[in-house]
């Protein structure tokens, strides 16, 4: 009995070691792909590499967020991706990409991933509606970021002010980290 | 029975999901898209036919008292090899089925064949259950799921077939609980007129 099980176990951890191995690289690639496809939607034509040059900046909640930096072949900054979220989503947590210009102006956004409801919440995704490219090119200096109803700027999705008012938030947290500056690796 | 009713009796006499009704959770939870449903169905195919051909092979080896942990184990294994490899090579499909990949070593279906057919029978009749049911299930998969999609989405597998929003419950859990019911009734009336049962 004890032989037999371990057989099983011994036979099996050796099987999964291998094809761990096995698909180790591809699994990296394919995470890192995703990654840079976000980052690409969102900032204006780089010519350097973001994800090895990401960076953290601290959120005022304790939090740390992660920032791209996109770069022509001078070497200027041409805008920064950052990961940034939300916990006030109508299911989970929102997880949204915004690309910032160093004027402060949005160039682009993207939902990395979310949960909200099909038909309502998730037109914050462009694959649903145009919605979220009422962002773009708002100065971010200038622009309130909260939704109208909030006395913001932001035209709430219809039925999903939730939903709009996460994805709002979450832009708004990548820019007061990115005005506090204070980098760390 | 003879080999070709082995493979053929899990598309309706004892389709896994309509009939048996075994394996609902992943059915309802997945099936949001016709291409959803049909990689979980396959995904879920080739874990039952690895674990029913396993388990046939070692059903001799296996002592009693430890049946379940070892085929769990057996079927976990085959299970995690699915995952990561759709991981490697099918990234979107990974990220549509998501939590439900590793839910398939608790689908009722696999350890049920197990249970009831691969520890009694021949790896080679155990393999052609494997294909039966795992097909079936693939089968009732897909349906359910390109239902859903029309109804809910207006498309189906991926193709816009009507503008604007569908029904959109039928993207949610109750629809898929009411789609789920009138495809059980609808197998149930053929199997009668099939079968004469």
């Amino acid at each position: 009995m004890f032989l037999s099980l371990f057989i099983i176990s011994a036979v099996a951890s050796a099987t999964l070691a291998f094809v761990y191995n096995a698909t180790k690289e591809k699994i990296e690639i394919q995470k890192t792909a995703k990654k840079n496809a976000a980052i690409k939607n969102v900032l204006p034509a780089y010519a350097n590499s973001p994800v090895n040059e990401m960076y953290m900046l601290p959120t005022e909640d304790g939090d740390s967020l992660k920032c791209y930096p996109g770069k022509d072949e001078n070497g200027n900054m041409i805008g920064t991706a950052i990961e940034t979220y939300d916990d006030g989503g109508f299911s989970e947590r929102i997880y949204i990409m915004v690309g910032i210009l160093p004027d402060g102006s949005v160039y682009n956004t993207a939902v990395l991933s979310h949960k909200e409801t099909p038909g309502l919440g998730d037109k914050m995704d462009k694959k649903k509606s145009e919605w979220s490219n009422q962002f773009n090119g708002k100065n971010l200096n200038t622009f309130v970021l909260k939704v109208k109803k909030d006395g913001g700027e932001v035209d709430a999705i219809t039925a999903a002010t939730i939903t709009s008012r996460a994805f709002t938030n979450s832009i708004a947290r990548a820019w007061a980290a990115m005005q506090k500056g204070d980098k760390h690796e | 029975m003879s080999k070709i009713s082995i493979v053929t009796k899990g598309f309706l006499k004892e389709n896994p999901i309509l009939i048996l009704v075994l394996g609902t959770c992943p059915t309802l939870g997945v099936t949001t898209s016709a291409i959803n449903g049909l990689g979980m169905g396959l995904a879920t195919t080739f874990v039952l036919i690895m674990s029913n051909l396993v388990i046939a092979l070692m059903k001799n080896y296996i002592p009693d008292k430890v049946r379940i942990p070892g085929f769990i184990v057996i079927i976990a294994s085959f299970v995690t090899v699915v995952e990561l490899s759709m991981q490697a090579y099918l990234p979107s499909l990974y990220e549509a089925l998501g939590l439900f990949i590793p839910l398939i070593v608790v689908n009722c279906i696999i350890l049920g064949r197990a249970e009831a057919f691969a520890q009694k029978n021949t790896v080679f009749d155990s393999i052609l259950d494997g294909v039966g049911m795992g097909l079936g299930f693939t089968m009732a998969l897909t349906v359910l799921g390109t239902i859903r999609e029309i109804l809910g989405s207006g498309s189906i597998f991926d193709i816009r077939i009507y503008p604007g929003d569908g029904m959109l419950i039928f993207v949610l859990a109750p629809g898929a609980f009411i789609a789920l019911g009138y495809l059980i009734a609808v197998a149930i009336k053929l199997n009668k007129r099939f079968y004469n049962k």
